[in-house]
């Protein structure tokens, strides 16, 4: 007998049809065209190629790189699925990304399930998804494993995705609200607020017009530089939904210390400001993709901002406050 | 906040609100307060009690830590103008009951969403399936009608003078274009009786106020002169900056002092002493007043609401829809209405914290950031609440 193992052969699915329809949900060939059109082909990793139910990863390689594995998931539902500084995939690529990376984990495998609604363009799907693949290529992580469901019209809003990650923490990286101690500095590397006024003037209800774009970004890369100048950082935290003050409020609660802001420090654009005075928002409660929360102690708050403001993500990058008992 | 608004681009340098929040000229301001409390004998007896009438006052009261920079001597009541928090349960009750129609599509400002109703909010209607939707202008509701001939679009209207014309003007423009599937659900107030109703009240010591803006904007200084005239107490019409609320609670400070009743108007950058006449002809037009309205918390108070014209009966989704119009207690432990009065201070009241929070509240003021119990609670005056109450104990 042959022991080579069966492979499938590689992917020639093409799908012709402008929309998606119920039928690429089916299970049948048109589903398979989908995956391979759409998905496989903008992906395309060994790992994945199989198409087998599962992705299957080399535990000796990962345990080279670290002692704890960062495991994380989250669903991506934005509205308009496009907007200025990125779309869903990128979003939904560079957000498990940051959720691993503010472990200290170094990412290196994703899963991408989408929930896809009957009517959707073929074109904005296979957008979305070279998105997803660039902005993992970038990041130099691997989406290995996926599921593609297509539900009726009004089942869902256009298109969900849910990502999941793992990732690998070296074991002299221990990051947690626990180690805040009184007079800690808290860092944010930019401007706060872009991402979630980008996306409320996008949704138009509003009819203003605004040059604000989404900071939609993957972080590791800026926080393993910040690691490596500041290697006492105590922990960080990506100020996403509910944007900086909430973040704020969940290390207060933690760690058990208040924190006291500088509104002179804090990085605001005019734009996002001026946007948020029309609206009566508060920008310090707008979200943020492509920010970090770090608590430093003092005496490496220098070397960590000097890091920061030498990387491309964290030009703006200020001590925003310290931590008072 | 920084001043780097000097790129040059229309629109990112912000006016009037940079200059508005100087920390240096507030402390200033803080100062010259405490000089003029110091100054007037009344306040040595007793904190003097300053009303800001408006919301949006109290919000930015909150929100820039007013309160705490005040002397001992003066102190803020906060009180009823936040017309989501006025409004009473069964008003809820008769929202819900027509966004529940099959046909409607009832349109909203997203703040009355989470007011509890007796059975539900707005925010659960939407959830069981009613059409809701927020919306940032009548206007557009309107464009929504016109887009969804087939289905009944109503505007809840709500809100002072401030809202009232433009909901008129949408009610003028339906008219104009012939729209038959548009109505609005009126139920928007008027400050005057209910500052009236306030001075006439007996558990109430008022030493002055700060009068409402953007309702000013509108009327003009003039309808407030029965307070100077009648009820010998000085007014002063002030911005939502924090300078201008400094300002204004030190030129009624100093109205205190001279022994002056005046209505005085610090925001004249935009509010006009005639107010603006375009928005009254239209408020007049479309408008006339209800015999009482009921406020929640406070009771009916005459004349204190609008209706829809005969003239406009056609647009009036009270007349249209056969609303319910059930009159609902509040619930007993919610203490809203001695808040809303200045009674009690929002972490005085029974269940403020714990049974009512802005998560699940009970009471109107824990639902709109406008809201003294959610300006409270959200801005950290529910622990200096808390360790008040404390203090009082072991007293």
């Amino acid at each position: 007998m042959n022991s080579t193992p069966v492979r499938r052969p590689p992917p020639r699915g093409k799908v012709h049809v402008p929309t998606v329809t119920l039928a690429h949900g089916g299970g049948g060939k048109a589903m398979r065209d989908l995956i391979d059109d759409v998905f496989v082909g903008a992906f395309d990793n060994p790992l994945l190629a199989p198409l087998d139910d599962q992705a299957r990863l080399g535990l000796a390689a990962l345990s080279s790189r670290g002692d704890r594995l960062a495991f994380t998931t989250d669903s991506f539902v934005v509205d308009p699925l496009v907007f200025a500084g990125g779309d869903i995939g990128k979003l939904a690529v560079c957000g498990t990304i940051n959720d691993l990376s503010v472990s200290g984990a170094m990412p290196l495998y994703l899963s991408c399930a989408v929930i896809i609604e009957e009517g959707v363009s073929m074109n904005l799907l296979r957008q979305i998804a070279r998105s997803m693949a660039e902005t993992a290529r970038a990041a130099n992580v691997q989406i290995v494993t996926g599921d593609t469901k297509v539900v009726n019209k009004g089942a869902c809003d256009k298109l969900f995705i849910t990502t999941t990650g793992v990732g690998t923490i070296r074991p002299d990286i221990d990051l947690g609200a626990h180690r805040a101690r009184a007079g800690d500095h808290v860092i944010v590397n930019g401007l706060l607020g872009d991402h979630g006024a980008t996306i409320l003037a996008a949704r138009g209800d509003m009819a203003l017009e605004t040059p604000i774009e989404s900071d939609c970004a993957a972080l590791h890369d800026l926080i393993a530089a910040l690691l490596e100048a500041a290697p006492a950082t105590r922990f960080l935290r990506d100020p996403t939904r509910g944007g900086i003050a909430t973040v704020l409020n969940e290390i207060a609660e933690a760690a058990q210390v208040s924190i006291e802001i500088d509104e002179d420090r804090t990085p605001l654009r005019p734009e996002v400001r001026g946007f948020c005075e029309i609206l009566g928002l508060d920008p310090l409660y707008l979200a943020n993709e492509g920010k970090i929360v770090a608590v430093v102690p003092p005496e490496q708050s220098d070397a960590a901002l000097e890091a920061m403001h030498a990387h491309r993500l964290g030009g703006e990058a200020s001590v925003i406050g310290n931590h008072l008992r | 906040m920084s001043n780097d608004s000097g790129n040059g681009k229309q629109g990112s340098g912000l006016k009037y609100v940079d200059e508005f929040r100087d920390r240096a000229k507030a402390q200033i301001l803080v100062k010259e307060i405490g000089k003029l409390a110091a100054d007037i004998p009344l306040a040595q007896q007793r904190p003097l009690q300053i009303m800001e009438v408006c919301g949006g006052h109290t919000h930015s009261i909150f929100r820039y830590g007013i309160e705490g920079m005040l002397p001992k001597s003066v102190e803020l009541v906060h009180g009823p103008g936040c017309p989501v928090c006025v409004l009473p349960m069964g008003r809820v009750d008769d929202c819900v009951a027509i966004a529940e129609r099959p046909d409607v599509i009832f349109t909203t400002f997203g703040d009355a969403m989470r007011v509890p109703g007796s059975r539900k909010s707005l925010s659960q209607a939407k959830a069981d399936g009613a059409d809701v939707r927020v919306v940032y202008s009548p206007m557009d509701a309107l464009a929504l009608a016109c887009k969804n001939p087939e289905r009944e679009v109503v505007f809840f209207g709500i809100g002072f003078e401030t809202t009232m014309p433009s909901t008129a003007l949408t009610v003028l423009q339906a008219e104009r274009d012939g729209i038959t599937n548009f109505w609005v659900f009126c139920n928007h107030i008027t400050i005057v009786p209910t500052i009236k109703a306030i001075l006439d009240s007996p558990d109430l010591a008022l030493d002055g106020f700060l009068g409402p803006g953007h309702v000013s904007m509108v009327t003009g200084p003039a309808p407030y002169e029965f307070i100077a005239r009648f009820y010998r107490r000085p007014m002063v019409i002030s911005g939502f900056e924090p300078l201008d609320v400094l300002q204004s609670i030190w030129m009624v400070l100093r109205q205190i002092k001279e022994g002056r009743c005046e209505i005085e108007n610090q925001y004249a950058r935009i509010v006009p002493e005639a107010g603006n006449a375009a928005a009254l002809k239209a408020v007049g037009q479309v408008y006339e007043l209800r015999e009482f309205f009921e406020w929640r918390g406070l009771g009916s108070i005459d004349h204190s609401g609008v209706k829809m014209r005969e003239a406009y009966a056609r647009f009036d989704a009270e007349r249209r829809f056969a609303v319910p119009n059930v009159k609902i207690t509040d619930p007993q432990s919610c203490q809203c209405g001695e808040v809303l009065k200045g009674a009690i201070k929002p972490w005085q009241c029974k269940v403020f914290g714990s049974a009512c929070t802005p998560e699940t509240p009970l009471g109107a003021l824990m639902v709109s950031s406008e809201g003294a119990c959610a300006a409270y609670y959200q801005y950290g005056g529910k622990r200096t609440g808390e360790a008040a109450a404390a203090e009082a104990e072991t007293a």
